[in-house]
């Protein structure tokens, strides 16, 4: 046990990556192999630290270790500080957010090996991981919304990495907007809560919500808008619509991504913001409503997806409904211990996608099969990261789901079938791509792309083309994180991590928590449920006892809907954005200005000319009238002082 | 008899009224100064007449007024005659009406 963590090394935590994207763009981008070793450094260094963190905060049980909070800047009434909050929550987020993040830059340096933009990418996932860190160590909603903000523009910076692609602008510009849009209930709340209260601490807002000095309305006004942020960042239903499209980013972004940085941030949030959502019944019951639907929407649309890193991104969709379904029925430390698990085994699929993409050149599970030969290493860890999203016993992702469901039977039994049904669906799209991907035989891949573009993959471009297992720096990390997948989920058989996790809590909201105590029904039932999903997924396409194309044709009209995603991305593109916005609300903003402000403008330009045009016709330029006009005035003014002033 | 304010203020009053009409009716550019020559002297005759005749606690404040009117003047009428010389040179003439080179 090490002494109490020192206030600068916490902030060290989060500043280090920052300094390290700033090393990178100032001065090591001409050497790209440096700046891919100094970003690994500092996140591993942080990594160290976070468990120095961690190692202080479990021996404060998961209280705030209390530091003192900085004034950053004063004006008029309002007053912005700059503090942190280190507590269980943050110190299992900073676990999560450094362990990934590290374990993906390794991955990176042979997945990315060559990329002209090999320097660009280790800045960009610098500022990614150090915005991320920040966002969690940040006590003050001002500071928690610059480095939410951040988070976003890494992630459209990302994503849009390979900028030279069209797909890829547009998915970087379209997750941007969709979560701009959340956001923008988020700023709306920040600005409520100020005004309300004056107050921008994240602790004394709390204390203001539990001490009930803040009304029944506001509270739950304010909830609403910082929902509305989670959903935006966490893809939650109907704004999820941003997330399967960033796939078109490098495949370790995506990791990234899914796993520990964006879209952690929206749960984050809502757990963070616990005390003020357990104060509001309304509040509560609309994070576990969105979450449930979010997770059967986003699971259905993911059995029906070709790209393997759809799939994974409509189960990331789903786990983040999953995880804001246990927050909404009180399970705090249910849903931040999904995140945890989740953030592992999530980011394990995603490694294992981009290798198999690394070997096959192609994302389309059609063109895949029979790689359990070729990469014994990546088909292992796969399957142990998708048996632990299925949630198959005593893999880590079965305890964790096992919570949020324990605590939604006891809170709201209707939530609890519907995370059944979804670990049903769970099971089955999951254990399709592993059949698809890995079983049978191998459907030939794709030829290696020339030049930059998708990964680069090496030179075995003679002859036909062989996929192979991935190098050691790839491997190495899918195995740790593996090791992971599987040992996480003891962490809390003891209670240790929900202890640490509602230490900081205060007691009127800890109140509010759910009890999970283990119910041997529930276990069995959602072990049940995933078994039968795998089962179905291995007669259709492992066994192929049952036809994929019969079903299809069976179920058509509900296939049609799932393939063209609930034809939400029609009705947000085609329907809102070029009829209702483009159509309608831009050309009447049009003919506005061009006819009302234009016309303004224009008419007083007419008439400062017209009458320049009669009155210039007094200055006839002669001297002698301009001086017989000037002594007239004279004697004008004198003689009107006479009259009024005798 | 004895000359009072009021003859000196009619003294003044006419000088000015030469010197007006001059200013706005001659069309000779010298004419003109002349004429703006006799209102000074005007203005300077009728400051000095009331510094003589009123009672004020500053009695020389009109002779000062007038010294300086008096100097300004003089450098009036050198800067005056040297800008007419040179319209001379560039426009051949010095009549008024013809020098209009900024009319609309």
């Amino acid at each position: 046990m090490l002494n109490t963590v020192p206030e600068a090394v916490v902030w060290a935590i989060f500043l280090l990556p920052i300094s390290s994207f700033v090393i990178i763009g100032l001065f090591a981008r001409p050497w790209p192999r440096w700046c891919g070793y100094i970003t690994i450094a500092v996140v591993g260094l942080s990594f160290l630290l976070s468990l120095w963190v961690l190692d202080s905060v479990i021996q404060e049980d998961g209280r705030d270790l209390a530091f003192a909070t900085h004034q950053w800047l004063t004006v008029g009434s309002l007053t912005v500080n700059l503090g942190l909050t280190v507590d269980g929550l943050t110190a299992i987020m900073l676990m999560v957010v450094t362990s990934v993040s590290f374990l993906v830059q390794v991955y990176s340096q042979g997945y990315m090996h060559g990329d002209p933009g090999y320097s660009r990418y280790y800045a960009f996932m610098s500022l990614f991981t150090g915005s991320m860190l920040g966002l969690v160590l940040a006590e003050n909603l001002i500071m928690l919304y610059v480095f939410w903000e951040l988070v976003g523009l890494c992630s459209y910076l990302l994503i849009g990495f390979w900028f030279e692609r069209p797909a890829a602008r547009a998915a970087a510009t379209k997750a941007f907007i969709v979560t701009r849009l959340g956001d923008l209930g988020f700023l709306t709340a920040i600005i409520l809560i100020w005004s309300q209260t004056g107050e921008l601490d994240i602790p004394r807002i709390q204390e203001m919500a539990m001490a009930g000095a803040i009304g029944d309305v506001i509270l739950t006004w304010l909830a609403a808008g910082v929902f509305a942020g989670a959903m935006g960042k966490s893809a939650q239903f109907p704004l999820h619509v941003w997330l399967p499209d960033a796939m078109e980013g490098p495949t370790p972004v995506s990791a990234l991504i899914h796993a520990a940085t964006m879209v952690a941030a929206g749960v984050y949030l809502v757990a963070r913001l616990f005390p003020i959502f357990s104060a509001s019944d309304v509040a509560m019951n609309t994070v576990a409503v969105v979450g449930g639907i979010t997770a059967v929407v986003a699971a259905s649309m993911g059995i029906v997806m070709t790209d393997i890193k759809r799939v994974i991104a409509y189960s990331t969709i789903s786990q983040l409904g999953y995880m804001m379904l246990g927050l909404g029925v009180g399970g705090l430390a249910a849903g931040v211990f999904h995140l945890l698990n989740h953030a592992f085994f999530k980011a394990l699929l995603f490694l294992g996608a981009g290798s198999v993409n690394h070997a096959t050149n192609t994302f389309d599970m059609r063109k895949m099969g029979g790689l359990r030969r070729f990469m014994p290493w990546t088909f292992t860890t796969f399957v142990i990261a998708a048996l632990s999203l299925a949630g198959i016993f005593p893999l880590s992702g079965f305890w964790s789901k096992d919570e949020i469901l324990t605590d939604a039977w006891d809170e709201r039994r209707a939530l609890a079938w519907v995370g059944l049904v979804v670990a049903f669906m769970t099971a089955l799209y999951i254990g399709r791509v592993v059949f698809l991907t890995f079983g049978g035989d191998y459907r030939g891949g794709e030829a290696p792309s020339t030049g930059s573009g998708q990964a680069p993959a090496g030179d075995h471009s003679s002859t036909r083309f062989q996929p192979h297992e991935s190098p050691p720096v790839m491997v190495l990390p899918m195995i740790v994180l593996a090791v992971a997948a599987v040992l996480t989920g003891f962490l809390n058989v003891g209670e240790g991590v929900t202890h640490l996790l509602e230490g900081w809590l205060p007691p009127e909201a800890l109140e509010r928590t759910a009890k999970t105590e283990f119910n041997l029904g529930v276990a069995a039932m959602s072990l049940g449920f995933a078994v039968a999903g795998l089962t179905v997924a291995w007669l259709i396409y492992g066994a192929r006892l049952l036809s994929a194309e019969t079903l299809r044709r069976m179920f058509g009209p509900v296939h049609r809907l799932l393939v063209n995603k609930y034809y939400l991305d029609w009705l947000y593109e085609d329907i809102l954005v070029r009829r209702v916005l483009v159509r309608g609300v831009s050309t009447g903003l049009d003919l506005f200005d061009r006819y009302v402000v234009d016309g303004v403008v224009n008419a007083t330009a007419w008439a400062t000319r017209f009458s320049a045009s009669r009155l210039r016709l007094v200055q006839a330029g002669q001297l002698q009238v301009y001086g017989a006009a000037i002594f007239l005035g004279i004697v004008l003014i004198v003689a009107a002082i006479l009259i009024v002033n005798p | 008899m004895e000359v009072q304010l009021g003859h000196y203020l009619t003294v003044g009053v006419l000088l000015f009224s030469i010197g007006l009409y001059l200013a706005l009716a001659k069309r000779n550019v010298v004419g003109i100064l002349m004429g703006i020559e006799l209102m000074f002297n005007a203005v300077s005759l009728t400051l000095i007449a009331f510094s003589r005749f009123v009672e004020s606690p500053q009695p020389i404040a009109g002779h000062v007024f007038v010294v300086f009117v008096i100097t300004v003047a003089a450098a009036e009428a050198a800067v005056a005659l040297a800008l007419a010389m040179v319209v001379y040179r560039n426009r051949g003439t010095i009549d008024i009406d013809q020098i209009n080179l900024l009319r609309w």
